[in-house]
């Protein structure tokens, strides 16, 4: 791995050496690294791009670290990746892709994960998304995320995308079975003229299931912005999104939230409040002898943390 | 210290007209002396106090701070100068915790234990709020104590304090009480209090009595306080204008 590559590791995985536990680290569209464990096996597929990772019952705190890098301008992939985590796990899936484009093609990533989760588990998931490198090239990720989430099974799930990726467009659906909760959060900030849009379909099947999705996000310069969320309560459930929206100098944000319930019991909540920086949190720092943009930096830092 | 000549600051109305919220004012502050500004609600205190801090500027009239002409200095650069202000409604922000916002305010990379010092001295117990947003699930007690905890740890030579005391408990007043009177014993540092708290008014070196913009009274507890508490007496100074 070049000095680039362990740059765009470090930033999407915190990594800075090979993590402990199972992994599989793919760069430039190939599989350059793979480690696997007793209880996590990871399965190149046969008939696409991608990996099967098969996490045995009762596997519990263990990792996995997934990390794609690209830093070959001009590279497209497509790449599925399959999660099957057995009943009775507790474990951290680390993903996330990294771009550098330093040349004037379009680098591209999209990538499919598809999560089977069995009954009574809890899995951690975590995404970052990162781009770097100057050239005129753009850097572009869409990310599907699919959740089959089992019985009284527990999902949180962090996708965060702070900087340098121009074009973004991220699916997420998920359905809930009896006892289910899913926990979204997402962090998103734009610059420059990027697009990034985000959408979100759960459907909360099971009775007692619940999502909450909570989405912040900051949009610079010229960037715009679009949350789209569904949520259909099908039983006796609760559902909440809220989506929280920083704009400034001339970017744009939409949220177009539903929510739908299609049972007497189901509660369901959506949130949503897009606006400038309040002029009195600006103020407040002055006061404390930061500058106007000191300030600014301060209170978007702190948002998106 | 301060010194406010001839200050005025107006709005424009909603039918035209000027509103003037502050009427030349002009008022003269030694070094290291702790001033209470009372009056009734609207009489322009917190306006007066924006106007020190640079929140807002004058339509008329001047400020200088330690012979520097600071009237058309921003936010920034009278903070930087030693001007600090305690807001009458601390701002809420999602995401900054209370660790981050006193070590802004102490404007170094302080210590743990001294960020935890600032909050012990306004009576909160540091363990449970250093690492807590400064956001909607801080009560407003407990927002004001962090707002003058920010205070205390920018030491600045002159603190406004607008209100302190509002919506701090019983026990704490006492506390609090306290704490102003160490801060202008223990340091050279100059302090201006706006309240409406007799025991507050009590412990200033001097009153001024502000109402619908202008200076009513000023002068030393002896004299102030007695006309102000007298029921007559108030509404006198409050009704003169
Ligand atoms: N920007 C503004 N536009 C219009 N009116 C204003 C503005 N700022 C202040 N005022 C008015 O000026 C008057 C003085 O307000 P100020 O907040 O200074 O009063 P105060 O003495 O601090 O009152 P309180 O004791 O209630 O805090 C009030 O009548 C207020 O409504
Ligand atoms: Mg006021």
């Amino acid at each position: 791995m070049d000095e680039i590559q362990r740059n765009l590791l470090e930033q999407v995985a915190g990594l800075h050496e090979m993590p402990a536990g199972a992994y599989n680290i793919r760069a430039n569209g190939q599989s350059v690294d793979r480690s696997t464990t007793a209880h996590i096996d990871i399965i190149t597929k046969e008939d696409k791009q991608g990996i099967d990772i098969v996490i045995k019952p009762g596997t519990k705190k263990e990792s996995v670290h997934i990390p794609v890098l690209l830093s070959q301008s001009g590279l497209t992939e497509m790449v599925y990746n399959d999660f099957h985590v057995g009943d009775d796990c507790d474990v951290t899936i680390v993903a996330g892709c990294g771009i550098h484009n330093s040349g004037d093609s379009d680098s591209r990533h999209d990538g499919i994960h598809t999560f089977y989760i069995g009954k009574n588990s809890h899995v951690k998931y975590v995404e970052k998304h990162y781009g770097s490198g100057d050239g005129r090239g753009e850097r572009i990720m869409n990310p599907e995320t699919v959740v089959l989430l089992g019985e009284n099974s527990f999902m949180e799930l962090e996708t965060v995308q702070i900087k340098g990726v121009d074009s973004t467009r991220r699916s997420t659906t998920a359905t809930l079975s009896d006892g289910a909760k899913l926990i979204v959060t997402e962090k998103l900030m734009t610059h420059g003229s990027q697009t990034a849009e985000t959408s979100f379909q759960v459907d909360l099947n099971g009775e007692g299931s619940s999502a909450n999705i909570i989405s912040r996000s900051v949009a610079k310069d010229d960037s715009r912005q679009l949350f789209l969320s569904k949520i259909n309560g099908n039983s006796r459930c609760a559902g909440h999104s809220e989506c929280d929206g920083i704009i400034m100098d001339r970017a744009t944000i939409s949220a177009i939230p539903e929510i739908t319930a299609n049972n007497l019991d189901a509660e369901l909540i959506h949130e949503a409040a897009i606006g400038k920086i309040a002029g009195e949190q600006i103020t407040k720092l002055m006061t404390l002898g930061l500058t106007e943009e000191q300030a600014e930096a301060q209170i978007v830092n702190g948002f998106l943390k | 210290m301060l010194e406010l000549q001839n200050l005025s600051f107006q709005v424009s109305g909603d039918t035209d007209s000027q509103k003037e919220i502050i009427k030349n004012i002009s008022l003269t502050f030694e070094d290291h002396t702790f001033i209470a500004i009372t009056g009734p609600n609207g009489g322009g205190k917190s306006t007066l106090a924006k106007l020190i801090m640079g929140i807002e500027k004058p339509t008329a009239g001047k400020i200088v701070f330690n012979g520097t002409d600071i009237t058309d200095m921003s936010i920034t650069e009278r903070a930087r100068l030693g001007i600090s202000f305690a807001f009458q409604q601390p701002v809420r922000f999602k995401g900054i915790k209370v660790k981050d916002l006193i070590t802004l305010a102490a404007g170094s990379n302080i210590k743990l234990s001294s960020a935890c010092d600032y909050l012990s001295r306004v009576g909160l117990c540091a363990r449970d709020y250093i690492n807590r947003d400064v956001d909607t699930s801080l009560s407003g007690g407990e927002l004001k104590r962090i707002e003058i905890a920010t205070i205390i740890a920018r030491n600045t030579p002159l603190s406004v304090f607008d209100e302190p005391e509002a919506g701090i408990d019983l026990w704490s007043f006492n506390n609090l009480i306290k704490v102003f009177e160490d801060l202008h014993s223990s340091t050279d540092n100059s302090l201006i209090i706006i309240s409406h708290q007799e025991r507050i008014l009590n412990i200033a070196d001097e009153i001024v009595v502000l109402a619908g913009g202008s200076v009513q009274a000023r002068g030393h507890r002896e004299d102030i306080l007695p006309e102000l508490l007298n029921g007559t007496g108030g509404c006198k100074l409050y009704n003169q204008q």
